[in-house]
Order: structure tokens, then C-alpha cells, then sequence
């Protein structure tokens, strides 16, 4: 053993423990080195990976320790700050992932930290705002409301308790980066909605997280005690969630957080007039309350302004996920195309297969086929290409994936999730998995016998071909989108209509289920 | 645990949460956690405190998939079947992943654990701990139920 102990850094987010990092970290130890558990870089196809003087290692595991520590070990990626995955990348708002440890403060005050929060609370509350709007800012859940817009309906609205609630119920497959962002610099997140409270004059403010992110809740929780006094008067807690998606619905968050069913409620009243406890509140996503320290540091929204493409501006984070070779977390500025993000930087399929289609936008999300590869990541883009950028979830499909298979799973996850307030939602879902099922069996042998019951008069009844059966989809798609309550039922179609373009054959010689 | 000490534990769960605005859930999580369900007495028991009507109390209990009106008292392996999972092969680990669990072990399934680019993945949650595993094949998703 050198004379000198070495120190490794490696990553402790649940990620990085769901691949092994605890038992590398105790034989790093055990082979005499100090181990400092960071944040990850976001390069989880080489997770667990382990950062001795700069460069890395990865995927490392306990066998690899003597050859990382002589320097002989073949999983030498070199360099991390200079890996091809992580150099083309613009990191604002994940500046800090893989180069601090998540819940130390001394780190976070070196990188930056506190800063921006320092500089808005010199500032009036309509200063700050008008630096968001300035830089803008929109919403990083999906919607792309712009957040300066929001923050001033809550500022100019009535009365004298408020909130500022962080949506943080990541419940897309195919988003981590909330999970990363609380796991890797949950400050961050802390000093963002310090001075959203500030700039809207709220007392209070909650991050409501799923049950499923154990370590996320646990880190929350540990930053928010550290900052209190950084952030006093204002009271900061984290909510549970019990495990309903449709929570991550803002107005149904609302209602979860009040101690009620998580079922939607009708807009309007918005939540920026009347949210929480009925009264104003600011309901951010993780991504763009940590957006926040970034811009109101100095100059920082003009630089935030200066990247994107048209309306679509500053930086988004993009997961990449699934089926893929290289997975894991990139940010860069808005206008990156699909086939870049796919080919050049995920370096395709897991499975070395071809990719089929990938889902832009977690399960709510439009598939996207590779002819449609050029579009760039932009909210209006997407828009017209009757997709969804979402959260910035991009899952790939290779070629062995049934796309018909898929649109079911789509509607019957809407069912499973559905609050079941809106009835296009509760019951559409169900009847379009009904109507998914007949059009893969060849189209209904028979009409439905509750169709030809003498009262059901304008029912049909003799049975419907399967391009019947397709147009009947397409009519009740049409009716979830426009009817529905909120994002759930309004976007369950987006997967299902997109399937059924561009892969009809999945729909009628896939294999039945 | 026997009615009186339960009650007990309710009791001193919701004096915890006495300034807490908006208390069901937390409330709930917690009496889910330590009873392993959250039985009709209890549902009573928390109306009456939270001034509530047990309907109330029933209507969150049985919205939420956190909250079990039985307790189970197996370990339990929470497998994710959402759509990264299965673009990565989840759905080819089922069939096995069920025999191996059998009855000893509750197999659940999860929308999405934020493993999203290293799935399969799986929590297991029993007498072991609480443990995330990812990148899983038949075999080792076999050895975390057999280890659950």
C-alpha cells in the first residue's frame, strides 16, 4: 500500500446502490483508501463509477480494487470532466453532479451555493420575478407554462399566507432526473424554493416526493435540516406520496398534501389563486425550482436567456433510458435533435438491435419513429408533431418491441392510475383497452351483447371490422384528449395514436396478449 | 399487538402530528409502518381525532396504494414493469420471478422505480432491509427473492 491514502470518490444515489456502489465503497476502504460518496455523474451504463484523481472507473466492482488502485484496471474511461458523454454537455442546473457530496454544505457554499439565494433576498420580491420571466423560464414538468408568469399571479394575488409547492412526484418511466437532482444536490433544490418564497412572499413550502424514492425523501429531509438556518423564517417540509401516479397531477398533489383522495380538481380556480389550503401557490416542478439558484445568480438569467431555440429557452435536462446503449442524464440547451440524442450520444440500442421507436415523454408521451428522428427538442416542435417533450424522459425500442402491445399498456396503465373523477378518463380507458384487444384479435366475432339489449337504442348492433374498430379508437382517443380533466386521461391517447401510425401492423399481427 | 396498546400507538402517532397541516397522510404512512395496515378501527380512530367521518378517513386509505386495510407480513419484491423496464426485458423475467417468489414472498409490481436506464430493476423490502437492485437477469432477480 502507498504511504499516502488515496482518496476515491463514489457515487452513493440509489442508482449507484442499486448497482452495487455500498459493497465497492467498503473494499475501497478495506484496501486502506478514504472513500467520499459523491453525487453521479450521470453515466449509469458505467455505474458504479469510481473517480481516483480525476478518472474513472466504471463498471467497477469489488474485484476490480487492486488494478483501479495500481492504475492497470482496464475500465479506465479516462478523465471524466473530458469523457465524450459528459463534455458537449451545458450543465446549469446538474453543475454539481459528480463533483459534490450531496449533503455538505462546505461543497455546496464552494460551488456557488447560497449565492443566488443571497442576491434575491437584496432584491424586491417583483425584482426577482422579473429576472425569471427575463431568463424564460417554463415549466419543467411538460406543461412549459412560463414560470415568471406563474410566480406573478401568486405575488399579485390577495392575501396574506401563501406557498410554494415543489412537484416532485416523478412518477414517468423514463425521468430520474428529480431523483438525481434531491439525491445529488438536494441544496440546490432547497435554495431554489427559498427564493421562490421570497420572490412570491410565501411562509411555507412543501416538496411533495413519491414513496418509492426512499433515499430521495431521506436526503430531502437531512438538506432541509442542515439550511434552516439558511433559509429561516421559512418552513420547508417534504411530502409523502403513497404510491398513486396521478398525484404528480398538480391540482390532485394539492389535494394529497391536504390529507384527501388524490383526485383532480376542475381549473379554474388555477392553483396560483387558489391552490393549497385555498390559498395562492406556486406549484413548481423539481427541474425548474432548481433552475432557479442558476439565474438569479449574476448575469445568470441573461445566460439562461441566451440558450434554446425560439420559445424554448435555457437548458433541459434529458434522460435517456430503456433500451439504450449509453443511458443516463444530459443536459444541453433546447434544439438538440432525437438522432443525436439516440445514435451519437446513447450510441443505440442496449441490445445492439435497431431502434424501432422511442417514447418522448414518459408513459403519456407520443412514440416517435426514427423517421422523425430530426426534430429538434423544442416545446413547440414537439407540439406540432403531435408529441411531447414532458418531463424529458427519452425511452428507446429496438425491433423485438410490439408497438400494439404497447398502446394497450397505455391505456391500461390510465386505468389502473385514473383518479376516476373525469369519466372520459375512467371509464375511456377501459373501453380502449377493450377496443385495443378486439383490434388486435381480428375485430369483435360478435356485437356486444349489452349493445343489442332492446334499450340501447342508438347502439349498434352487428359487429364492427377491424377498421371500424380503428376509427372507433380513433373517435374515442379524440374524446379522452379534449374531455378529460387533466394531463392523464388528455395524453393517454398521444401513445396509443402514435402507435397505431406508425407501427398499424402491431396492431394487427402482433401477437395477442 | 394487542387492541388496547394499538390504540396506544394510533394515539401517540397523531399527538406526533399535532401541528402538522394537513396530517392524514402522514398519519397514515406512519400507522401503515407500524401496524402493517390501517384496519377499520384505526380508520375510527383517526376520524374522531382529525374530526373527520370514518368515510373520510376510508376514502384516503383506499385510494392510496400504500395503505392496506390487512396486514401482510411477508417480505415483499417490487418489481418495475413500467415501459423503460420493459423495453429492457422485464417482461421475460415474470413467469420465473412468480415461481421463484411462490407464495413465502409478495411479488408486486411497481410503475417505475427511477432506474430507468439500468432496468430491470427491483426493491426488496423484508427482514434484510430495504434494497434497490438493477441491470437484473432470471437469475440474479431469483436470488433478491430468494434473499427477500
Amino acid at each position: 500500500m502507498s504511504a499516502v491514502t488515496k482518496t476515491v470518490r463514489i457515487p452513493d444515489d440509489s442508482l449507484s446502490l442499486a448497482v452495487g456502489a455500498d459493497a465497492l465503497a467498503a473494499a475501497f476502504v478495506a484496501a486502506g483508501c478514504t472513500v467520499e460518496r459523491t453525487s453521479s455523474w450521470g453515466m449509469h451504463w458505467l455505474e458504479p463509477l469510481v473517480e481516483v484523481d480525476g478518472v474513472g472507473y466504471g463498471p467497477a466492482t469489488p474485484a476490480d480494487v487492486a488494478a483501479i488502485l495500481d492504475g492497470s484496471s482496464a475500465l479506465n474511461i479516462g478523465a471524466i470532466a473530458e469523457h465524450p458523454f459528459i463534455k458537449p454537455q451545458q450543465r446549469l442546473t446538474f453543475a454539481r453532479a459528480g463533483r459534490t457530496r450531496p449533503l455538505s454544505l462546505e461543497d455546496y457554499a464552494a460551488t456557488g451555493g447560497w449565492a443566488g439565494l443571497h442576491r434575491a433576498r437584496a432584491m424586491s420580491g417583483a425584482d426577482v420575478i422579473a429576472e425569471v420571466t427575463q431568463s424564460g423560464l417554463r415549466g419543467r414538468g411538460g406543461a412549459g407554462f412560463p414560470a415568471g408568469i406563474k410566480w406573478q399571479t401568486v405575488a399579485n394575488a390577495p392575501g396574506t399566507r401563501k406557498y410554494v409547492v415543489c412537484n416532485a412526484d416523478e412518477g414517468d418511466s423514463g425521468t430520474f432526473a428529480d431523483r438525481m437532482l434531491m439525491e445529488g444536490d438536494p441544496f440546490q433544490l432547497v435554495e431554489g424554493l427559498a427564493i421562490a418564497a421570497h420572490a412570491v412572499g410565501a411562509q411555507t413550502a412543501y416538496i411533495y416526493t413519491r414513496s418509492e424514492y426512499p433515499h430521495a425523501i431521506a436526503k430531502m429531509r437531512a438538506a432541509i435540516i442542515a439550511a434552516r438556518d439558511i433559509i429561516a423564517p421559512l418552513h420547508m417540509e417534504v411530502r409523502e406520496g403513497a404510491g398513486a401516479y396521478v398525484c404528480g397531477e398538480e391540482t390532485s398533489l394539492l389535494n394529497s398534501i391536504e390529507g384527501k383522495r388524490g383526485v383532480v380538481r376542475a381549473k379554474p380556480p388555477l392553483p396560483a389563486l387558489e391552490g393549497l389550503f385555498g390559498c395562492p401557490t406556486v406549484v413548481n416542478n423539481v427541474l425548474t425550482i432548481a433552475a432557479i439558484p442558476h439565474i438569479l445568480s449574476e448575469g445568470g438569467a441573461a445566460e439562461y436567456a441566451a440558450l434554446g431555440v425560439d420559445r424554448s429557452l435555457g437548458t433541459k435536462p434529458i434522460q435517456l433510458a430503456g433500451n439504450i446503449k449509453h443511458g443516463g442524464l444530459y443536459e444541453t440547451a433546447f434544439g438538440i435533435t432525437l438522432h443525436d440524442l439516440v445514435y451519437a450520444i446513447g450510441g443505440g440500442t442496449a441490445s445492439g438491435r435497431p431502434v424501432k421507436g422511442v417514447q418522448v415523454g414518459g408513459p403519456l408521451g407520443a412514440y416517435l419513429a426514427p423517421d422523425q428522428f430530426d426534430i429538434p427538442f423544442d416545446y413547440e416542435a414537439y407540439a406540432r408533431a403531435d408529441a411531447l417533450i414532458g418531463h424529458g424522459g427519452v425511452t428507446v425500442f429496438d425491433d423485438t418491441a410490439d408497438m400494439g402491445k404497447m398502446a394497450r399498456f397505455a391505456m391500461a396503465f390510465c386505468a389502473a392510475e385514473s383518479c376516476g373523477k373525469c369519466t372520459p378518463c375512467r371509464i375511456g380507458s377501459t373501453r380502449a383497452v377493450e377496443v385495443i384487444d378486439r383490434i388486435r384479435h381480428g375485430g369483435a366475432q360478435a356485437a356486444d351483447p349489452l349493445s343489442t339489449m332492446p334499450q340501447m337504442h342508438n347502439a349498434r348492433k352487428s359487429a364492427r371490422s377491424v377498421d371500424e374498430e380503428i376509427a372507433l379508437l380513433e373517435d374515442l382517443c379524440e374524446t379522452m384528449k379534449f374531455g378529460s380533466l387533466c394531463a392523464l386521461g388528455g395524453f393517454a391517447p398521444y401513445p396509443v395514436l402514435s402507435a397505431l401510425k406508425h407501427w398499424p401492423e402491431d396492431f394487427t399481427n402482433g401477437d395477442v396478449q | 399487538m394487542n387492541d388496547t396498546t394499538r390504540a396506544q400507538t394510533v394515539e401517540a402517532i397523531i399527538a406526533t402530528h399535532a401541528r402538522t397541516e394537513g396530517p392524514l397522510l402522514p398519519i397514515l404512512h406512519d400507522v401503515q409502518h407500524a401496524l402493517g395496515c390501517v384496519d377499520a378501527a384505526t380508520e375510527a380512530q383517526i376520524a374522531l381525532a382529525l374530526n373527520l367521518s370514518r368515510a373520510e378517513v376510508h376514502g384516503v386509505v383506499s385510494f392510496y396504494h400504500d395503505f392496506t386495510e390487512e396486514p401482510d407480513p411477508r417480505p415483499c419484491v417490487q418489481l418495475c414493469r413500467a415501459e423503460a423496464c420493459q423495453a429492457r426485458g422485464v417482461e421475460a423475467l415474470v413467469a420465473a420471478a412468480e415461481a421463484a417468489a411462490g407464495k413465502r414472498v409478495r411479488l408486486a409490481t411497481v410503475y417505475c422505480l427511477g432506474l430507468c436506464s439500468v432496468g430491470p430493476a427491483a426493491r426488496a423490502i423484508g427482514p434484510g432491509g430495504d434494497h434497490l437492485h438493477a441491470r437484473l437477469t432470471a437469475d440474479t432477480l431469483a436470488q433478491v427473492i430468494e434473499n427477500a
